[in-house]
């Protein structure tokens, strides 16, 4: 029994191996790799523009409560 | 506020200026070679995010025990700083994923949940938008429930193991990389030092909202 088992296991072994379906292969060729340096300057230059749209954001919200603010001082005064 | 407002700025745009060029000038990683050089900003974002956590969280349960309005203050602002460094912590991530990893995104229990967090905390902000009176309570529970899930994002890397890297690689780079630990460092405080300037201007907004409000209340009166 061991030996049967042996046998096959041998003959396995043995056998020329076909491809089948794709077969990967170890080192791309170079055009086919992923470039790093678009990947790392568009997160620099994410972050920066990110940054420059927040801090308008908060500057035009600062803006338009303040111009509310003095429209409406300026609605009591008017009052007055 | 005021006072250290300005040379605070004047620092951390010194320090913005230098860090791509110190970046710039860096080693490389062995591996990942110059993709790797995404971390510097990608983890003192994860930091600075950390840091708008607390401040939400701890202003939450103050707003919820205290009742203060300067708390509640604190609380909003810090939330929306918490989203917009997420969105850049996830943004760069998926950047440096597709180098590192050959996907643009993956389901990775760190990936995910710091999703997850990013979501709880633009929940905190359409609550309070959206939630008309008394949204504040409900948000300031929400704003405990965020800064109370973000431990697990923090160890999930440990407890769940996929392909992100464990909090170790942090833990044992000052001793293997010394250059790269004190540019991290460098990084880090800068984005501190950024997201206290943009609280400050953040608060300043929300004390001009209230002071608004209390203007219509007296013109009604």
């Amino acid at each position: 029994m061991i030996a049967v088992v042996l046998n096959l296991m041998f003959a396995l072994q043995q056998q020329p191996t076909i491809p089948e379906g794709f077969v990967p292969v170890t080192g791309a060729p170079v055009t086919e790799q992923i470039p790093a340096a678009p990947l790392v300057i568009g997160a620099y230059a994410f972050f920066l523009l990110l940054m420059v749209f927040y801090l308008w954001t908060i500057w035009r919200r600062i803006g338009k409560v303040e111009s509310e603010m003095q429209a409406l001082e300026r609605r009591q005064g008017e009052k007055r | 506020m005021k006072k250290i407002f300005v040379p605070l700025a004047i620092v951390t745009g010194a320090m913005f200026v230098a860090a791509p060029i110190m970046i710039g000038m860096a080693d490389y990683e062995s591996t990942m070679l110059l993709v790797q050089k995404i971390f510097y900003f990608h983890f003192a974002t994860w930091m600075a995010m950390t840091l708008a956590i607390a401040v939400c969280g701890v202003a939450s349960l103050v707003y919820l025990f205290k009742a203060s309005k300067v708390a509640e203050w604190y609380a909003t602002s810090a939330a929306e700083l918490v989203v917009v460094f997420s969105l850049f912590g996830l943004f760069s991530g998926s950047l440096w994923g597709r180098k590192a990893w050959g996907v643009w995104w993956q389901w990775d229990a760190r990936v995910t949940m710091a999703t997850m967090l990013c979501l709880i905390f633009l929940g905190y902000l359409i609550v309070r938008k959206y939630g008309g009176p008394g949204s504040e309570k409900l948000a300031a529970a929400m704003g405990i429930f965020g800064a109370a899930t973000s431990p697990f994002v923090y160890k999930s890397v440990d407890w769940w193991r996929t392909i992100h890297p464990q909090t170790t690689v942090m833990r044992t780079l000052g001793d293997k990389w010394p250059g790269a630990w004190r540019l991290v460092i460098f990084c880090t405080f800068a984005f501190l030092f950024l997201t206290v300037l943009l609280l400050f201007a953040r608060v300043h907004l929300e004390a001009l909202r209230s002071k608004l409000d209390d203007m219509y209340l007296a013109a009604e009166d």
